[in-house]
Order: C-alpha cells, then sequence, then structure tokens
C-alpha cells in the first residue's frame, strides 16, 4: 500500500503550486524526458509505452517532419533527409566531425557551424535537435497534463562552450526555459548517490553513443563535488559500429557502397554489435542494392579485437582525470556506469582492470541520466522537500583563455575551476597610441590558439592614445552555473567598456532564434504573439508569488517606507500583467527587478550570517 | 551589511592568518555556498538570480584562494599591501636563480630520457621541496611577520608549481 506523505507545514510547496519541471537527456542515439512524481523519479513513456526516443529527425517533402522511431526506419529509404546523431554536429564546423566521408548527408560548411541541406532547406543541428526536444516537451505536457515551468537538459561534461550554448539554443528554440544545463555523468551521479546514499570518491564513466566522459566526484553529506572531468566529445558507441561496419566492407569484399547500403550496413553494425554482448558470434546476412551478398559471421573475440584501441582511448582521458584530482585509482571506492555503450563486457572488463574493482552496473544505464536530471529540475522548479537539501557543485572542462602575441593562449580560468567563477587578467597594448584592441577568446588545452576552439573574437575601442604598455586594460571572464562563458574588457583609466556574451561565432544569434520560432509557428502569428504575453505573464506571476513569500519571512528587513515602495512594485506589476501587453509587462518586470534588488542583498546577506553563526555553534558543540 | 569586497577569512569567520583549520575553512564554504549557489534561485527573480550568481563567484574564488598554502600566502601579502610581483620582479635572491637553474636542468634531463620514473621522482622531489617552503612561508608570515622572505617565497612556491605543472605535461604527452 503506497504511504500517504504529509509535509511539515511551511516546508514543502502546497500541491496546487507543484510546479512541472523536467529532465531531459538529449542524447546521440537516444534521447529521455524524465520527472519527479509523488516524490518519485521516472521516465515519461510515449503512446506505445517506449521511454527511449530514438533522436533520429526525417525532414519529408510535403512539410512534414517526423521524429523517433518512424524516422528511424526511414533512414534506409531516404538518408539524405534523415539526420541521425545530430548531437555530433552540435557547435561543430565540418571539419571537426569524424567520419564525414561515409555520411549520406549535403553538408553545408557555415561559418562556426555545420549546416545540412534537406529537402525542407539547409537546416542547423540546432534546429534539428529542437525537433527531437519539441517532441519530448509535447510527450511531457500531455503525460502531466499542463504546461512545463522548465527543464533541465543535460550535456556531455566534455563538451565546450560553442556545444554547450547550441545545446542551451535548441532548448529555448523547442520553447523550453532551460532552468539548467547539467553534466550528464553529474546527473548519473546525483541519481546513483541519493538512491545508494553513498559517501567517498566516485568515478562516473559514461560511454554514450558519440561522446565519453569521466568525472571524479566526492559525495559526502548532501553535497556532490565534481573533482575534475575529462573525456572525449567525439568518441562513443558510433564509433564501436563503424569498426564494425568497416570490418564487414572489408571482409564481404565491398568497396563504395551506395548512401542507402551505407545506412542499411551500419544500422546492421549496431545490431551486431547489441547481440555481441549477449552471444559469443553472429551471422550477417545482407542483400545490397545492386544485388551483392553479405554472409558472414563475426566471433566476439574479434569485435573485441578491431575495438581494443577505442576502449584503450577511453582511458587516457581517465587517466588524466585522476591526475587533476592528485588521485589514484586505488583511491576510488566505486565506478558508476553510464551509457548504453557499457554494456559491452570487454568495456566494462577493461574498466575493472583499470581501477582494480568490478563496475557497478546495478542501475539502468540508458535512463540514469534523465532521471538524475529530473531530480535536479524538480528541485530548480522550488518543490524542495526537506530531503532535497544537498548541494550540487560542478567543474568547467576545459580551460578558456585568451590570444596573445605570436599566436600564444593565455589561461584566464583553468580546468577543472568551480562554477560559477570568474577570472580578471590585464593586458596592455603593444604599440605606441594604439587605440584599440581585438581579443580572441579560445576554449582548450594547447598553449597554441591554432590548436584551441575559437569562441569569440570582439573588440574594444576608444582606449586613450598612450606609449605602449601604459594603458591597462582588465579583462573579465564569467562563467556561469549551465558552465557558459562571457567576457567583458574594461580600459580601467577611462573606464571605456566592451562586453560580449560568447555566442556569435558559434550559437546563433537571438534574431535568428526568433526568426525560426516564428517560423515553427507558420501562419500562427497570433499564436506566437499569445505565447509571449503567456510567458511573460507566468514570468511576473512567479516573481510576485517569490518575493510574497520572502516578505513573509524576512520583511522585517524592510523599514515602513521601503516595504511600502515594494508594496506598490508589487501592486503595479500585478495589474499590468493582468492587461494584454506582454512588453508592458516586461519593462514591469524589469522596474520591478531594480525595486527588489536591495531586498533580495539583504536577505542575501542575512542567509550567509545564519550559515556563519550555524557554524560557530557546531564548533561549540566539538 | 556584507559586500563582495569583504575579505576572504572575514568571509569564513576565520581569524586571518597563513595557519588555517582546513575543515572549518570547508565547512564554512559549504555552509555559505548552500545558501547562495545559483540552484538554490533557480525559480526566482532575475535581482536574485544575479545576486546567487555574484556571491557564489565570490564564495568560490574565496574558497580557491585560501585552500592553496601558494595563493593563501599570496593572499596575505596582498592584504598587507606586499605585491610578489612574479613577472616583474627581478631582485631575486641569487639562491633561488641558482636553485632554478638545478630545477630547470632536472626538468630539461628528465624529459629527454622520455621516462615515466625519471619524471615520477622529480615530480616527487618537488613536492618535497614544496612541502619545506610551505613551512618555512608560515613561520614567515605568522611568526616573524617577515613580509620580504615571504613575498620571495611565494615566488619560489610559484616556481616550483609551474614545474610541477609542466612534468604533468610532459607525463601526460607520454602516454599519448
Amino acid at each position: 500500500m503506497a504511504l500517504l506523505q504529509i509535509s511539515e507545514p511551511g516546508m514543502s510547496t502546497a500541491p496546487h503550486q507543484h510546479r512541472l519541471a523536467v529532465g531531459i537527456d538529449l542524447g546521440t542515439t537516444n534521447s529521455l524526458v524524465a520527472t519527479v512524481r509523488n516524490g518519485v523519479a521516472l521516465c515519461l513513456q510515449d503512446d506505445d509505452g517506449k521511454v527511449l526516443l530514438p533522436s533520429v529527425v526525417h525532414y519529408l517533402a510535403d512539410g512534414q517532419i517526423v521524429v523517433g522511431r518512424k524516422a528511424q526506419s526511414a533512414q534506409a529509404v531516404d538518408p539524405r533527409n534523415t539526420i541521425v546523431s545530430v548531437k555530433r554536429f552540435m557547435g561543430r564546423g565540418l571539419r571537426d566531425v569524424s567520419h564525414v566521408e561515409t555520411m549520406p548527408y549535403d553538408f553545408v560548411d557555415a561559418e562556426g557551424m555545420v549546416r545540412l541541406r534537406t529537402v525542407q532547406g539547409v537546416k542547423s543541428p540546432v534546429q534539428v535537435s529542437a525537433e527531437i526536444l519539441k517532441d519530448l516537451r509535447v510527450r511531457a505536457e500531455r503525460s502531466l497534463g499542463g504546461e512545463l515551468t522548465g527543464a533541465v537538459i543535460t550535456v556531455p561534461a566534455y563538451f565546450d562552450d560553442a556545444q554547450r550554448q547550441a545545446t542551451k539554443d535548441a532548448a529555448r528554440l523547442a520553447g523550453l526555459n532551460v532552468l539548467r544545463l547539467l553534466n550528464e555523468p553529474t546527473a548519473a551521479a546525483i541519481a546513483y548517490g541519493l538512491e545508494n546514499a553513498s559517501e567517498g570518491t566516485y568515478a562516473v564513466y559514461d560511454l554514450g553513443g558519440g561522446t565519453f566522459d569521466i568525472s571524479i566526484l566526492r559525495l559526502s553529506r548532501g553535497v556532490f563535488e565534481v573533482v575534475a572531468t575529462n573525456g572525449d566529445a567525439s568518441l562513443g558507441g558510433d564509433d564501436f559500429d563503424h569498426r564494425l561496419f568497416c570490418w564487414i566492407l572489408d571482409n564481404a569484399g565491398i568497396s563504395l557502397p551506395s548512401d542507402r547500403d551505407a545506412r542499411r550496413l551500419l544500422m546492421k553494425a549496431r545490431e551486431v554489435k547489441e547481440r555481441l554482448s549477449l552471444d559469443e558470434s553472429v551471422s550477417i546476412r545482407m542483400t545490397l542494392e545492386r544485388g551483392d551478398e553479405v554472409d558472414l559471421a563475426i566471433d566476439r573475440s574479434v569485435f573485441v579485437e578491431i575495438t581494443r584501441p577505442l576502449v584503450a582511448k577511453t582511458l587516457k582521458p581517465v587517466k588524466k582525470a585522476l591526475r587533476d584530482a592528485g588521485l589514484e585509482p586505488g583511491d576510488v571506492k566505486g565506478v558508476v556506469m553510464v551509457g548504453g555503450a557499457t554494456r559491452m563486457p570487454h568495456v566494462q572488463q577493461a574498466v575493472g582492470e583499470f581501477f582494480g574493482q568490478t563496475p557497478l552496473t546495478n542501475l539502468d544505464p540508458d535512463t540514469v541520466v534523465a532521471i538524475g536530471a529530473a531530480i535536479q529540475a524538480n528541485v530548480l522548479a522550488g518543490n524542495r522537500a526537506a530531503e532535497d537539501e544537498w548541494l550540487l557543485l560542478d567543474v568547467i572542462p576545459l580551460s578558456l583563455g585568451i590570444e596573445t602575441m605570436g599566436g600564444l593562449v593565455e589561461k584566464i580560468i583553468p580546468r577543472n575551476a568551480t562554477i560559477p567563477t570568474a577570472r580578471a587578467q590585464d593586458f596592455t597594448t603593444f604599440k605606441d597610441g594604439q587605440t584599440a584592441m581585438a581579443f580572441h577568446v579560445v576554449q582548450g588545452e594547447r598553449e597554441l590558439v591554432s590548436a584551441c576552439r575559437s569562441l569569440a573574437r570582439f573588440e574594444l575601442r576608444g582606449i586613450p592614445p598612450l606609449v605602449a604598455g601604459a594603458a591597462r586594460i582588465r579583462v573579465t571572464f564569467q562563467v556561469d552555473a549551465d558552465g557558459l562563458l562571457s567576457v567583458s574588457a574594461r580600459e580601467l583609466t577611462t573606464g571605456v567598456e566592451a562586453r560580449v556574451e560568447v555566442k556569435p561565432s558559434y550559437g546563433l544569434a537571438d534574431h535568428e532564434i526568433a526568426d525560426m520560432l516564428k517560423a515553427g509557428f507558420e501562419n500562427a502569428r497570433e499564436d506566437m504573439e499569445l505565447r509571449g504575453l503567456r510567458e511573460q505573464q507566468v514570468e511576473a506571476e512567479r516573481v510576485v508569488e517569490a518575493t510574497m513569500k520572502a516578505l513573509d519571512a524576512d520583511g522585517d528587513l524592510l523599514n515602513t517606507n521601503e516595504r511600502a515602495e515594494l508594496d506598490a512594485a508589487i501592486a503595479s506589476l500585478r495589474a499590468t500583467a493582468d492587461g494584454q501587453d506582454s512588453r508592458a509587462i516586461k519593462i514591469q518586470l524589469e522596474a520591478f527587478n531594480r525595486a527588489s534588488n536591495e531586498f533580495a542583498s539583504r536577505r542575501m546577506d542575512k542567509s550567509i550570517r545564519q550559515a556563519l553563526a550555524g557554524q560557530r555553534i557546531d564548533d561549540l558543540r566539538i | 551589511m556584507l559586500d563582495l569586497k569583504q575579505d576572504y577569512f572575514a568571509l569564513f569567520g576565520l581569524p586571518t592568518g597563513f595557519a588555517i583549520d582546513m575543515d572549518r575553512l570547508e565547512q564554512a564554504y559549504l555552509d555559505i555556498q548552500g545558501r547562495v549557489h545559483p540552484d538554490r534561485f533557480a525559480h526566482l527573480s532575475d535581482a536574485d538570480k544575479r545576486l546567487s550568481m555574484q556571491w557564489a563567484t565570490h564564495a568560490n574564488e574565496a574558497f580557491r584562494t585560501l585552500k592553496s598554502p601558494l595563493t593563501r600566502g599570496q593572499y596575505l601579502l596582498e592584504l598587507q599591501g606586499v605585491d610578489p610581483a612574479f613577472e616583474t620582479n627581478t631582485a631575486m635572491s641569487s639562491d633561488f636563480l641558482m636553485e632554478q637553474m638545478e630545477w630547470r636542468e632536472a626538468l630539461g634531463e628528465a624529459r629527454e630520457a622520455a621516462d615515466e620514473e625519471v619524471l615520477e621522482d622529480l615530480s616527487r622531489r618537488i613536492r618535497h621541496a614544496n612541502r619545506t617552503l610551505i613551512e618555512q612561508l608560515g613561520e614567515e608570515l605568522d611568526q616573524k611577520g617577515d613580509l620580504r622572505a615571504a613575498a620571495d617565497t611565494v615566488r619560489r612556491l610559484k616556481f616550483l608549481e609551474k614545474l610541477q605543472h609542466e612534468i604533468n605535461d610532459a607525463l601526460t604527452a607520454l602516454e599519448s
């Protein structure tokens, strides 16, 4: 019998205030959506009762867009318009993508991110991903019976800024309010750690369809602290398929298969790979378009042999992460296995040998990331229960820096810095009378700019003309809790400032997203406006509700005048939100934020003082 | 009112000094981060979110600075108006310069040998030298109050840290 839960008065929100929030694992091969219902995290099913949505999008000539299993079955028939593993293209240029030669797409090498020409026009990987996310959003809204407050979207821990930004853009395009981008291994650690009440140092080995991550975490007293992370953003189960695909071509004596045959053979390779995790030997039979026959059998030992270099390749980032954490393999208490590719016995064996212990495989490697994301989404949406008082401290995977003279990189934020973080570095002019300075922001570990990823370029103008080396230009990098960077530069004597969200060179510009959103609503322009209005109204409601709650708890921090001013601000925000003018609500919201800033500061101050006071009391007790 | 310019020791309620109670530092950091972290403010207003990010950033920077003996020593010097000026200070003791040359030579040989054992051994020697210097820095800052000597020690530690990075890079290069 299910026990009825009764919360402590004032501790959790009343049932009618429960906000609908989901966690989404946007995977290379499959995607999932999960939520917390009645205190239990679970994956949501589609109409056929399936939780896995194949990350495949099919663009049809008649304007239809099909996502998932149906699209998957179209890939052998219409490979050019059926996009699989689109995650590999997120935030990437054409030259960053491996195996392009065997891919049946019509690539367009646009600046920054590669694009794909389909029967419905040129599509960016962001748009393709947004179709997958939309499908999951609709599934969730149907299943939960309402509009979503927000979503946590997971990304590989080793994703760089461009890839993270692309993912966030895709979510916005799908009409989702992104509560947080969460690293996949961290999400798995939350699900695993909470389930097993784990304490100590854990490694999460996450081999997905197209990406590999290793994260080392310290779990203690409700704190999940990522100590170090490493990985390979283009290594995954797909590569095992590809090795097997090449082996089939070699052994069947096929040199240049057609696009359709290539797709069928790749699908076959994946199937064979999966069966080899269970069977010692698998036969491969297929008739190709030109009548060629494939009739082969492969033993597991052969598969293990041809993919050994791939398994070995995963262990290099593992060693680096351990070194960064200052740990030996023996210091790790448990190794959590995540991602479908960790089902392969030889992967488990190699990881077991490296760490000297049997890896933990008791959680479903396909769903654990979505489950962890759902738990986090529930907390972030404000549905916090007393037992959810845990803290998550994550890191940035790759160093961030600025190009200096001679094509060298000056690192500003080192990898594995706990986020959010900010660092500043002063630069100076190179020539007498120099009045402008160009900045090139890069990410990566190498010393040469050319070996790092270029994130953005911007200029600071209006520097006072001085002798070389006299001006002081302070460049500040700020990385937020999503791991996203913004950069500002300021000349210290004059205060001239330039600021850049690190977006333009890889992400989509805001107006591009707006255009795409509009296009998505096609002829229903009113829908779009209505949606915009509704979003502003929800935001206003949320802010008013949060402020009222804060006033209940901390109203004494304001004097009578201040209280009256804030009450007036609430009243006018409410009045505007009742109207139909979304722009007016937006302006009123901004005004309200300014009015409530002082109150927010005082509450923060009080909260920090309480934290310190609590700590001193603990000390006395000892 | 607490502000973001406040000294890191005060932020964590710790006495200002090089000797530090690590458990207390960590606990204070987690207690504060538990209250200011952006995950606690994701459902609140933009004003709250912005404040939260500023404070969480500040707490991370403060914790990072105080946790490592080198940055803690450097910070204590800065609080007292001494800038160890790593790049520009040329008035280094001749001992230190000699020592630098010896370490550099050892690193060059280890790199040339491309031998993991040799590199690991050098890494151990650096860690040992590091420990000795940290003890010395504690005395100079907390007991003697000799800021000039402390600045010199901080520079030495900084040099060793850089060396250690280079060894790690060399080790990583060997593996790939």
